[in-house]
């Protein structure tokens, strides 16, 4: 079944509020389509009841370890944040549909953009690419310096342009200020953040091809309790759910 | 007839337990997971006429041991569910109540003759109580009176036994209880969600896009147990009762205060699987206390005195 008791191996902050959770056990060797999130139990669901979708951000298969990226940023990340080496993680995954990386003719480039904490399923799918042989371009939106996290990890995959709202690492402004030099070959898009930024990639995009994960606070995970929905106008329902029919969607399909 | 098996009107449970409305979708989410055959029964997600796409987006915000929702009653419709839902719930041979609401009186009575029309839905539940939906839902459930007109009209509309969701946002449930159950009431399900609202502090935004949200979750559940206890001494239709139940030992805590029946909302998100984790500990748990049967245990807290088990 899809729910897993997993070990935390190491559970690290790596910038301003940033941690880097790893996890091992049996379970790990399903989570193959980068894109898919798990979600997350915090607590010992009494007083923190809901789970967090969180992406995932790295596999290393060998030794059945998932990598999670989060923001303790609530009580609940909070709590999260302070999990021992050793003690256990229930989650309930991989869920969602993830990265169509078939799409990508190996000639093409693809562009990979990501805000804050929706950087970190980029990793696994920029690997992903990279080993198919599609060349890969990253540019990472983060608040300030202290807020940027595993530039260094992405440069060993493909070209890694950096912004900050604060100019204190790479371009002074937005991930779309830095879009323009890299659309010219026309590459696939790929994109995590948060709607807003979203909906400016896809108008910077214009007619090329791409796809989109959506961030949004949710209930199940698995499509039954109607939290998580988008309004679409290319299906008949008027909407998607993001948990179970994303959190990827093809550029254009839902209404930003 | 097993020791868990439980009899309420319309609904011939194999056991007491079964998801609530709006947690479970209409159980094909949750039939991935494990074998729904094992349910007691379904409530399948609110029915209104036409679908509905329901509130914007944030529509859930986590509490304190509990959770708000304001989902707004999304739904594709009372025909789209009736061709298209419940069929596929058929192989597991399970009763399925089916909620029903409305923004009038006509859209309620409509509902009702369509979906208690269709073999396969055992039973109706009235929803008087959703707090997220600008015109009906709660409007109908915090006035008794209006409660009442509008029970009277889904029962004679509704083929099958009908089971009145009451709101907790009210002054006195026992009166409401009663009222509806004088209007003709099968049953009542309680209690749906309170109304809640949460703030971001730094912003003073609200997390809901609709403000206001319904609480539900173990923060909720001894509002619902002291209701149920009141009212099922005071009304003589069965309850199904709900709010905050997430362990076998929730489901005899609410019999004990008076309910026939248990259903579990939000704990499902919690745990997908908590529903038949449940049912396979109830039976352990009635050793322990001496029980044979579990329908025994309904209105145990108010009964004992009369026929101590401590006696058997």
């Amino acid at each position: 079944m899809m729910k897993h008791l997993l070990k935390v191996t190491s559970n690290t902050e790596i910038a301003r509020n940033i941690f880097e959770m790893k996890l091992t056990g049996p379970g790990v060797g399903s989570m193959t389509a980068s894109g898919q999130f798990l979600h997350v139990s915090v607590g010992n669901h009494t007083s923190k009841l809901l789970r967090r979708p969180l992406s995932i951000c790295d596999v290393d298969f060998e030794r059945e370890e998932v990598t999670l990226l989060y923001r303790a940023q609530g009580d609940g990340t909070k709590q999260l944040s302070e999990k021992q080496t050793g003690e256990v993680v229930d989650v309930l995954g991989p869920l969602g549909n993830g990265f169509d990386i078939d799409e990508v003719d190996v000639k093409r480039s693809a562009l990979l953009i990501g805000g804050g904490i929706g950087v970190p399923p980029l990793y696994y799918l920029g690997k992903q690419l990279k080993n198919v042989g599609v060349e890969v371009t990253f540019i990472l939106g983060y608040q300030s310096f202290e807020d940027s996290f595993y530039v260094d990890k992405f440069k060993e995959i493909g070209e890694t342009i950096v912004t900050t709202v604060d100019g204190s690492l790479g371009i002074k402004g937005f991930v779309t200020d830095a879009m323009e030099r890299s659309l010219v070959e026309a590459p696939v898009i790929y994109s995590v953040g948060p709607a807003v930024m979203l909906k400016a990639v896809e108008e910077k995009a214009g007619i090329l091809d791409g796809f989109l994960s959506l961030e949004e606070r949710m209930g199940c995970g698995i499509g039954a309790c109607f939290a998580c929905v988008c309004p679409t106008e290319t299906r008949k329902s008027g909407y998607v759910k993001i948990c179970s029919d994303g959190p990827v969607f093809k550029m254009g399909e839902v209404v930003l | 007839m097993s020791r868990l098996s439980v009899s309420l009107p319309g609904l011939n449970m194999k056991n007491p337990i079964l998801p609530a409305s709006g947690c479970f979708g209409f159980g094909k989410e949750y039939a991935k997971w494990y074998d729904l055959s094992l349910l007691g029964g379904i409530t399948i997600k609110a029915a209104t006429l036409d679908g509905r796409f329901g509130n914007r987006t944030p529509r859930v915000a986590e509490t304190e041991s509990g959770m708000l929702n304001a989902i707004g009653l999304q739904n594709p419709g009372v025909v789209n569910i009736i061709e298209n839902e419940l069929p596929a719930l058929k192989p597991y041979n399970i009763p399925i109540l089916a909620n029903i609401a409305g923004s009038t009186e006509e859209e309620y009575i409509e509902v009702t003759r369509q979906i208690s029309a269709s073999p396969l839905v055992s039973a109706v539940e009235l929803n008087i109580s959703c707090p997220n939906v600008k015109k009906g839902g709660i409007q109908f459930g915090t006035h008794y009176k209006s409660a009442a007109e509008l029970t009277r009209k889904v029962k004679n509309a509704s083929e099958k036994p009908v089971y009145v969701k009451l709101s907790p946002n009210v002054s006195n449930i026992t009166e409401m209880a009663q009222a509806v159950e004088d209007a003709g009431a099968d049953g009542l399900s309680m209690i749906n969600t309170l109304v809640g609202m949460k703030l971001d502090w730094r912003t003073g935004n609200p997390i809901l896009a609709n403000k206001t949200g319904g609480l539900s979750g173990p923060a909720i559940k001894p509002v619902a147990i002291r209701m149920i206890y009141e009212v099922s001494q005071k009304v003589s239709v069965p309850i199904i009762g709900m709010g905050g139940v997430s362990t076998a030992e929730d489901v005899l805590e609410m019999m004990s205060a008076g309910a026939s029946a248990v259903a579990v909302g939000t704990a499902n998100f919690v745990n997908p699987f908590v529903c038949p984790e449940i049912i396979e500990k109830l039976p352990e748990l009635l050793d322990e206390i001496g029980v044979g049967n579990i329908s025994e245990m309904t209105g145990r807290s108010f009964k004992q005195w009369k026929t101590p088990l401590s006696s058997r």
